[in-house]
């Protein structure tokens, strides 16, 4: 017997919840989960890994850091020295003080901007991308557990009925 | 139930008998259905103000800096006053949306998407001063580290304006992703109930195919987490480096050290009387009551009375040190400042700014809109004084007596400073009738904790 998928709808993230935890108990694979809004604890449920955008947004942040130290380097003491106000600037070190604000502030453009961006691009989202929830009400006040029917089709709908899903829908792979 | 438990001592944020659909209808009631005549008279007024603040623009720009008031002695007045009123009034959306988030307050939930549309409409205007004040604003790109070829210098980066540039440009763009970050779920709402195709086509647009998998609500979280941590430093560098355009001088008046805190304290002070301007209207006019509620306005009307008091102890601060100073120029810039031919502009400053936020001590007061909806506009006049005396006061009366002079604003300043008022209420009238005003993915994220009904039937 050919595996189905199930598009199971239901009204509530706490019941919805326990769905998933009950689901991954009975070792039914978990497609996808739509929810209109985040669900806590429901990542854990479907034994999602923890994202790691916070650690490359710690890289970025240091590249940002980064290219000031070299850009102001290369502008203020390499190419093109100054004495201004009685402070020549022939040291990096010795002038850093000043360049601090802008050391800070492309620190944080950079950690910021490629963090929003690596976001975008790894969760795929960008203009004119058509969305992909199958039922546009998971935008709204429901909640969509995209799954494999299991090996018995009848067992899974009554376990998920039994567990207050409002509908079931099957489709096709 | 029991994980959504919250201490009863907290008050609902959500009133009234909501559910999840109630919120999406809710939210997106004021974007589906036509403006009424109300908004139409508004937006005809900001929009006359922007288009004459427009001609001003173009005058000075045709004609030269000549067209303003600025004379030999007060060579910057009031576009830089209205330069720093508009960011400090920026200031509140950043601190709303990400101080809180770092301190889990749950209420900047119902005001953080408006406050933040205020940041980034209000930075606008503040960023068309310096441009304008240039003389020649399509050569503004020469602020930008480029290698050029006109046989000129590479821009200073030990000069505080060259800081100006860097700072604000990271704030705008930094709270513009955050805001939109922020949006793509409630456009994806509003997209995914549209009837018209011409309404499904654009939000699908704006909400960049968002589809709420579990792994982007991991990811979203994470970086609406991170983001708020960037962002908070961020808002403190920006005020901070704008007071430096100021401290790093060597005028008396502006070579104090307690700008960075007292400019910032006062940005927070400023926003937040703004945010309660605008909200008190949009609550009543897009029927918001339930989600921007009365303890909003009072939570709101305490931090205006906290950082009220703290901009307050930096005058006095300030007083005490040029006494204590022991430099007779800067005895003489504050004496000059408080009893001075422009003491009415300091007796503004401190009456609208240190005096009147006092009452808030009152509950009955600061739970009362009316009296917060007149205490907002009062302070955010007072805010723009402080920034007048600051500035002006200071530079009219310099070393030189024969060069002492005063400072009076030419039509063209109030112009412009009026077509700025009109541009920012042009972008926020638009904003609140085709954006998600309340971010409402995350107020369903809190409704079983923090709703009226959801409250009661714990109580039960």
């Amino acid at each position: 017997m050919s595996l189905k998928r199930l598009h199971v709808l239901f009204d509530d993230d706490d019941i919805l919840l326990d769905a998933v935890k009950e689901i991954v108990k009975s070792k039914i694979y978990i497609h996808e989960v739509y929810t209109p809004f985040p669900v806590h604890g429901l990542d854990k449920a479907m034994k999602l890994k923890p994202t790691k955008i916070s650690i490359t947004t710690f890289i970025y942040g240091c590249i940002g850091f980064t290219v000031s130290i070299l850009m102001m380097n290369y502008i203020m003491i390499v190419d093109w020295p100054q004495d201004i106000g009685g402070k020549p600037s022939f040291s990096y070190i010795e002038n850093m003080p000043a360049f601090v604000p802008i050391m800070f502030e492309l620190t944080v453009f950079f950690a910021a901007h490629l963090m929003v961006i690596t976001f975008y691009l790894r969760s795929k989202l960008w203009p004119f991308k058509e969305a992909e929830n199958p039922d546009p009400s998971t935008t709204d006040d429901k909640f969509l557990i995209d799954m494999d029917s299991g090996s018995n089709l009848s067992k899974t709908k009554s376990m998920l009925k039994k567990m207050g899903a409002i509908s079931i829908k099957e489709v096709k792979e | 139930m029991s994980s959504h438990y919250e201490a009863p001592v907290r008050k609902p944020l959500v009133l009234g008998d909501k559910s999840y659909g109630d919120i999406s209808n809710d939210i997106a009631r004021p974007v589906e259905t036509p403006p009424n005549t109300d908004w139409w008279i508004a937006f005809s007024i900001a929009m006359v103000a922007f288009l004459w603040g427009l001609g001003c623009m173009a005058y000075t720009i045709g004609t030269g800096i000549g067209t303003w008031g600025l004379n030999k002695t007060v060579g910057w007045a009031w576009d830089i006053t209205n330069f720093v009123w508009w960011v400090g009034i920026g200031h509140a959306g950043t601190l709303i949306s990400a101080v809180l988030l770092l301190f889990r307050q749950k209420w900047r939930m119902g005001i953080n998407r408006s406050a933040e549309a205020m940041t980034i409409f209000s930075v606008i205007q503040a960023g068309l001063f310096p441009i304008i004040h240039m003389g020649r604003p399509w050569l503004a790109y020469w602020l930008f580290p480029i290698p050029n070829q006109f046989g000129s210098l590479w821009v200073n980066f030990n000069s505080p304006l060259l800081w100006d540039v860097f700072a604000i440009s990271t704030y705008l763009t930094v709270s513009l992703v955050f805001w939109w970050t922020g949006l793509l779920p409630d456009f994806a709402m509003i997209r995914d109930r549209a009837v018209e195709p011409w309404r499904k086509k654009i939000y699908s647009l704006l909400s960049f195919g968002w589809s709420g998998r579990a792994k982007d609500w991991q990811r979203f979280e994470e970086v609406s987490l991170v983001l708020a941590g960037l962002a908070t430093p961020l808002v403190l560098s920006v005020h901070t480096i704008v007071s430096f355009d100021f401290a790093t001088s060597v005028i008396p008046g502006w070579h104090t050290t307690i700008f960075p805190p007292y400019f910032v304290a006062g940005a927070i002070f400023s926003g937040f009387a703004m945010v309660q301007t605008l909200l008190i209207i949009m609550r009543k006019v897009s029927r918001l009551e339930s989600y921007i509620t009365i303890q909003h306005i009072e939570m709101m009307n305490i931090v205006i009375m906290i950082t009220g008091s703290i901009v307050g102890c930096a005058y006095i601060t300030e007083l005490f040190i040029a006494w204590y100073s022991g430099v007779e120029y800067e005895q003489y810039a504050f004496l000059n400042r408080a009893t001075g031919p422009y003491w009415w502009a300091y007796f503004l400053m401190m009456s609208c700014n240190v005096v009147s936020p006092q009452i808030m001590w009152v509950k009955k007061i600061r739970t009362n809109i009316i009296v917060s909806f007149v205490i907002s506009i009062v302070v955010n006049v007072g805010m723009w004084f402080e920034r007048f005396v600051i500035i002006v006061t200071s530079l009219h009366r310099d070393y030189l007596p024969s060069s002492w002079t005063m400072f009076s604003p030419t039509f063209i300043d109030i112009g412009i400073f009026i077509g700025t008022i009109g541009f920012f209420f042009v972008l926020f009238l638009l904003y609140a009738r085709s954006f998600p005003v309340v971010a409402q993915a995350e107020i369903k994220s809190i409704l079983k904790s923090s709703g009226e009904n959801y409250k009661k039937l714990r109580d039960k």
